[in-house]
């Protein structure tokens, strides 16, 4: 069997950079990727872009977008909980991210129709995440990266400051390695359910997952309980609003809503709960995830008319139509008469909509109206009516590695000499609370590049 | 038009329309996210407009395993070869061929059998080089209108297709922007003009586009051949045999090799491709008329390098016999797909025109 130097556990982006990096430092690589090939990568093959700083144009991006404005962007989301260092690290190391992965075969386009707020921000893959997944794997073959699928990694020995040893299960058999150095790129735990909710209550058992099901943690609970350093809370994530039919994993991107601006949203009593124009959709889609969360149920109700229903990026399932709220609301499974006379109060609060402005902050706002919409606040009188059931979205959790600025883990005793963390599982350190969008990508290629660089440097 | 298949495509249409990872690809996405709902005929122009790269496919998501399904290529396909059935006239043949390869065998031992039979029975009238083998009068009595009833069949079926994806008046711009995009192949490109994923899954490579290249120049080289062949007969009175060094000899020769070579290259292509990213019920359709038209360009060639000896007669007879073939099954074959294509990219053009 062959000696590796280094085990890479996990098959998205970052494992991915970790382990290129590491081979063309001249490591002898191993990834092991606990979901079968055709779903290979993580969460990675949901992605879509990943955010750049850049001085000039560069590659698909526009203009220029600055350290500074980058940090600002991210500490508006966080709202400060970021640990500054990583996060400029981070920021910093992107622009020589974007040249690097087009020599290991990632291929850009431009911002996609509906996304043009991001083409100075957001590099976007050409055909997704899976594909610069498949351009990596190929990539790493040639480097002479092994792969193993299905390769679920049971357990890490910490001994002292030092990992002696890897387990894993792989086609029925239990396996150990004795890597020289270790990565650990395997995600957050959102897709294991019964430590959702551990951190959540039962609300989370009705939350849904976007992404893969193979992130359940595993490995980072061994690590935790091994008392390798953690950081996050364990109710911090990046949740989104979703349409409520999407599957309970991996429905991805195209189970998102755009249409709660021009909407309103009521819970499963009727009543609405929130400003739902309180700013553009790409600035407010990922608090609509907490918003429901702590709904009833975890459920809320999208209402349109039909003066709205071509303003919004089309949904993978059709909306519910009826043509009075009586029959929609019965759709819903909500109190009719209770639906009407919300709508009724907010129609009449509503004003003046000439105004009105689909892509704009429009300031067409109801008055006297708890809790109010600031923005596009037309009445819902035309029919037919439209609906949406939402539901809370994890992407993934911030609970994960704590690791400083060469991406090593360690305990309380100190740094771990062989072990470092990137990606998902490591994003907590940078990110306390909210997101920023293609920052995880980021986040998974500079930390993954620095994995590898210091995993080989250490194996050598 | 079979509703099951255009059914699929737009369940299909709908999910990429959420998601638009692949607009960067080819024609088909762009024109996809211009759309809200999708039409019969929207699904119709964008299953033309759709090249079988495969890009799509392999970057996609949501393929199986996963609840959705997707294999866009493959419904596309689908819904591609139907509207030729559908459109194709006349119809009671429509459908024998795609799907049938060994239809396409017997129609070429037909086309053997009717010209061994025409030089029998018809023979020479004292002509020189092949025409001492079959009059040039007999041939023209048997090409001339096997080569004019398929324009007429395909056109009446591209009128039919320009009619259901609500084609309009046409501007110069609209056609130079099609047969540009259709002279280099954009569509087998992928965005970034490194290919498709055909023959090793999902690898990007030129091999495909470059052997579709040789077919459709080597056939249009043998085209122009015949064009010019004709040209000097009838308007400059200069009748075959033509020498080395003459137009229809360089256009014939080059031409011939290239579609040979091509066609080899194609069916090699394709067997080492992954038949569920294709129609797969014409898969044997499509083998049997690859192999057709190589035949006619090997044939062909064969013809040139054996005509001075006893072999010509029959060598004749087979190399017209399979053009014949070639011929009468254009409007009902794979042939067919070059006309729609085409139709397909001007409709796009025209399209983007309109939307600006």
């Amino acid at each position: 069997m062959t000696q590796y130097d280094i085990a890479v556990i996990g098959g998205g982006n970052a494992a991915l950079c970790a382990a290129m990096t590491a081979a063309e430092a001249g490591a002898k690589v191993l990834i092991l990727e606990t979901a079968p090939k055709a779903y290979r990568g993580g969460n990675s093959r949901h992605t879509r872009n990943f955010r750049c700083m850049h001085k000039a144009p560069l590659g698909p991006l526009v203009e220029a977008y600055s350290e500074d404005e980058y940090f600002d962007d991210l500490m508006k989301v966080t709202k400060g909980k970021t640990d500054e260092k990583l996060a400029r690290l981070a920021i910093r190391s992107s622009e020589e991210c974007l040249p690097w992965m087009e020599d290991h075969g990632v291929r850009f386009q431009p911002s996609l129709s509906g996304t043009l707020s991001l083409a100075r921000t957001n590099a976007f893959f050409m055909g997704g995440g899976k594909s610069l997944v498949n351009a990596y794997y190929r990539k790493a073959a040639k480097l002479g990266v092994d792969v193993l699928y299905e390769a679920a990694v049971t357990h890490f020995e910490l001994e002292g400051d030092n990992i002696a040893w890897v387990d894993y299960t792989h086609a029925g058999q239990s396996h150990r390695i004795t890597p020289k150095s270790v990565v650990v790129a395997s995600g957050g735990f959102q897709a294991d359910t019964d430590w959702l909710t551990r951190a959540w209550g039962p609300a989370a058992r009705n939350f849904l997952i976007r992404g893969t099901p193979y992130n359940r943690g595993v490995v980072l609970a061994d690590l935790l309980k091994q008392g390798v350093n953690q950081v996050g809370d364990a109710d911090q994530c990046h949740a989104v609003a979703i349409d409520g039919r999407a599957p309970k994993f991996d429905g991805g991107i195209v189970t998102r809503l755009d249409c709660v601006p021009f909407s309103i949203v009521v819970n499963k009593d009727a009543e609405r709960f929130y400003d739902e124009g309180e700013d553009v959709w790409p600035k407010r889609y990922a608090i609509w995830g907490r918003l429901v969360a702590a709904q009833p149920d975890q459920v809320g109700h999208v209402v349109i008319d039909s003066k709205s229903i071509n303003l919004f990026m089309p949904s993978v399932f059709p909306p519910l139509k009826a043509d009075t709220l009586e029959e929609l609301a019965e759709m819903m499974d909500i109190d009719g008469s209770k639906l009407t006379s919300t709508v009724e109060e907010f129609n009449a609060s509503c004003g003046d909509t000439s105004a009105f402005h689909p892509t704009e902050l429009d300031g067409v706002a109801t008055s006297g109206l708890t809790p109010a919409k600031s923005n596009w606040a037309r009445p819902i009188t035309e029919p037919p009516f439209y609906g949406y059931s939402l539901r809370t979205g994890v992407t993934f959790t911030y609970l994960g590695l704590k690791v400083d600025e060469n991406a090593q883990c360690s305990t309380s005793d100190g740094a771990i000499k062989n072990l470092w963390a990137a990606g998902e599982t490591m994003a907590g350190s940078i990110l306390g609370q909210g997101y920023l969008a293609g920052y995880g990508m980021t986040i998974g290629t500079v930390f993954g590049r620095i994995a590898g660089r210091e995993a080989a440097a250490y194996a050598s | 038009m079979q509703a099951d298949l255009i059914q699929e495509a737009r369940r299909q249409a709908e999910i990429c329309n959420a998601c638009r990872y692949c607009e960067g690809y080819c024609s088909v996405f762009p024109s996809l996210h211009a759309n809200r709902a999708f039409t019969d005929g929207d699904i119709t122009q964008l299953a033309n407009l759709c090249h079988n790269c495969r890009g799509c496919y392999y970057a996609c998501q949501y393929t199986a395993p996963h609840e959705f399904d997707l294999n866009l290529p493959a419904a596309l396909a689908e819904v591609r070869r139907d509207s030729w059935e559908s459109f194709a006239w006349p119809q009671p043949v429509a459908r024998k061929f795609n799907t049938h390869g060994g239809a396409i065998v017997l129609a070429l031992v037909a086309g053997f059998a009717l010209l061994f039979a025409a030089i029998k029975a018809i023979g020479s009238a004292g002509g020189e080089g092949f025409y001492a083998a079959l009059s040039h009068n007999a041939m023209v009595a048997i090409f001339a209108p096997a080569f004019l009833l398929p324009l007429v069949s395909i056109t009446v079926g591209v009128r039919r297709y320009w009619r259901e994806v609500g084609g309009q008046g046409l501007t110069f711009s609209d056609v130079s922007g099609a047969f540009g995009r259709a002279a280099k192949m954009q569509d087998l490109a992928a965005g970034h003009g490194e290919g498709c994923n055909f023959e090793d899954e999902e690898r990007f490579s030129q091999g495909r586009r470059q052997v579709h290249q040789a077919i459709m120049y080597g056939f249009l080289l043998c085209f122009a051949s015949t064009s010019v062949a004709t040209i000097m007969h009838y308007v400059f009175e200069i009748p075959a045999p033509y020498p080395l060094f003459s137009l229809p000899k360089l256009f014939g020769i080059s031409g011939g090799l290239l579609l040979t070579a091509g066609c080899l290259g194609m069916v090699t292509l394709k067997l080492k491709s992954d038949r569920a990213l294709g129609d797969t019920k014409a898969w044997g359709g499509d083998i049997a008329f690859i192999a057709l038209l190589g035949f006619v360009s090997f044939s062909g060639l064969a013809l040139y390098a054996l005509g001075s000896t006893a072999a010509m007669p029959a060598l004749l007879a087979i190399h017209l016999g399979a053009v014949l073939a070639f011929f009468l099954l254009t409007p009902f074959t794979k042939m067919a797909h070059g006309f729609y294509r085409l139709a397909a990219l001007i409709r796009d053009a025209q399209r983007k025109r309109l939307s600006q």
